[in-house]
């Protein structure tokens, strides 16, 4: 499979590459690590007229913390968010799905924001960026947009932003001590895409959960929030008995989607086990987190 | 077509490439370097991956364009010499192959994990390796090869096995 024929633009700057995205609009879709995109134009599921490559605008790599935030460009490599001490230490939930993203050779290249722009429901940042909800900054000819998480992921591989908009930056909030993550998932090999993924953010404060976010991928068109999970365990001392009754809550409304990889119910089973595991799991890791403050 | 400079397993390597073409398809029809192998085209098998700037990579998810400038490494530029490096001399005294197709990927992931984790245990080479799992398997001997070359590059000059 060799890619279709495309027109091919390699911007050095954001403002050029804001200026070809509104002149191509819909024609046009921006390259960025190219680990989704360059497969779709390999089996004609894209057929862009013109390939914006932003590999070039080195403006829009780079990850910094400041007032309780931490900011990632858009064409920051998975592989340095990975190494990264900043999101070691302050967004534990990002640590602990980046290395489940692909394979090393897949990280090497892909990018957060690409990852994030692309918007797979069944794939692991979408799920983190909406458990921490996150903020997304477009630029387009008319000026910036900031757009929340919820409202981001639209649909599937469909998000907020505009034909004419660049995704310049996303923006965490920074965790404290007291927060524990953990990302869980069943894929049938290691780095397939989850059949289902749970995102688990939880803040211990003197023994009890004070802050709880919960995102599932792989069960809708977009990443799911378990507000239902979230708003059982707020003020409550974990246990398994309480993640078993978030587990149950979560899932009671659930309806995800069947395909070949396996069944709805199959689904919302696995949905029930992975909210378990993955609340002990990030309870576990605040209660390190904390040790270790 | 747009004009391209890279290096490639040391070389200064200058030619054009159209924009759609991926770096794989360079490697193989342009430089004649075969050893790099296209199995599947869209980022799923592994058989493909070389080392751009130090990093594994997927020749076919990368385009020749996107490769100017950069320092490529591909399986012909790990024994220059025509004889094996020591990953390959492991892999050859453990037997890692069955078909070969998917070796070359295999070996070149392997590379890029050694040299920057040279203590790797199984679990981390069954972890970086599990990105090109092929169809015959015969993974296991794979995995002992990768081990035994990581045991050897470890050990001081003159205490072979």
């Amino acid at each position: 499979m060799k890619l279709p024929q495309f027109d091919y633009q390699a911007p050095q700057t954001i403002a050029e590459a804001i200026e070809l995205l509104a002149k191509y609009e819909d024609d046009a879709s921006v390259l960025a690590g190219g680990q989704s995109l360059i497969p779709l134009l390999a089996l004609r599921l894209a057929r862009p007229a013109v390939l914006i490559d932003i590999n070039g605008v080195s403006d829009l790599a780079g990850l910094s913390l400041a007032h309780g935030q931490v900011t990632i460009g858009t064409l920051t490599r998975e592989y340095r968010a990975e190494e990264s001490d900043v999101v070691a230490d302050r967004l534990p939930l990002l640590a602990a799905a980046l290395p489940l993203i692909g394979h090393a050779a897949i990280r090497s290249r892909g990018t957060v924001g690409g990852s994030l722009a692309h918007g797979d429901p069944a794939a692991e940042l979408p799920a983190v960026a909406l458990a921490l909800d996150a903020t997304f900054v477009v630029r387009g000819a008319t000026g910036e947009r900031i757009i929340k998480a919820p409202d981001w992921f639209e649909g599937y591989l469909t998000t907020a932003r505009r034909p004419d908009e660049l995704l310049i930056e996303v923006r965490f909030p920074a965790a404290g001590p007291g927060t524990g993550a953990s990302f869980v998932e069943v894929a049938r090999r290691h780095g397939d895409f989850a059949i289902v993924g749970l995102a688990t953010s939880l803040t211990l404060a003197d023994g009890r959960i004070s802050d709880a976010r919960l995102a599932l991928a792989g069960v809708s068109d977009v990443p799911v929030r378990a507000a239902e999970a979230e708003d059982v365990l707020i003020g409550e001392q974990p246990s398994a008995a309480l993640f078993g009754e978030a587990a149950r809550r979560a899932t009671a409304g659930l309806d995800p989607p069947a395909d070949l990889h396996g069944s709805a119910d199959y689904r919302t089973k696995i949905a029930a086990t992975l909210i378990r595991r993955g609340l002990r799991g990030a309870a576990d890791n605040a209660s390190e987190r904390q040790a270790n403050g | 077509m747009v004009d391209i400079t890279l290096t490639v397993n040391g070389a200064i390597r200058t030619g054009s490439a159209e924009a759609r073409k991926t770096l794989a398809d360079y490697l193989r029809d342009d430089l004649e370097l075969t050893g790099t192998h296209v199995g599947c085209e869209h980022g799923v098998c592994g058989a493909c991956t070389v080392i751009v700037d130090g990093l594994p990579v997927r020749s076919c998810l990368m385009l020749a364009v996107q490769a100017a400038g950069s320092e490529v490494t591909t399986i012909e530029g790990l024994a220059p010499d025509g004889g094996l490096g020591p990953l390959q001399q492991a892999m050859w005294d453990s037997h890692s192959f069955q078909c070969g197709f998917c070796t070359p990927g295999f070996v070149m992931q392997a590379t890029a994990l050694l040299s920057h984790h040279p203590d790797a245990d199984e679990q981390q080479i069954r972890e970086a390796l599990s990105g090109n799992i092929c169809r015959c398997t015969g993974y296991q001997s794979i995995i002992d090869g990768v081990l035994l070359a990581a045991r050897r590059l470890r050990q001081p000059a003159g205490q072979g096995e």
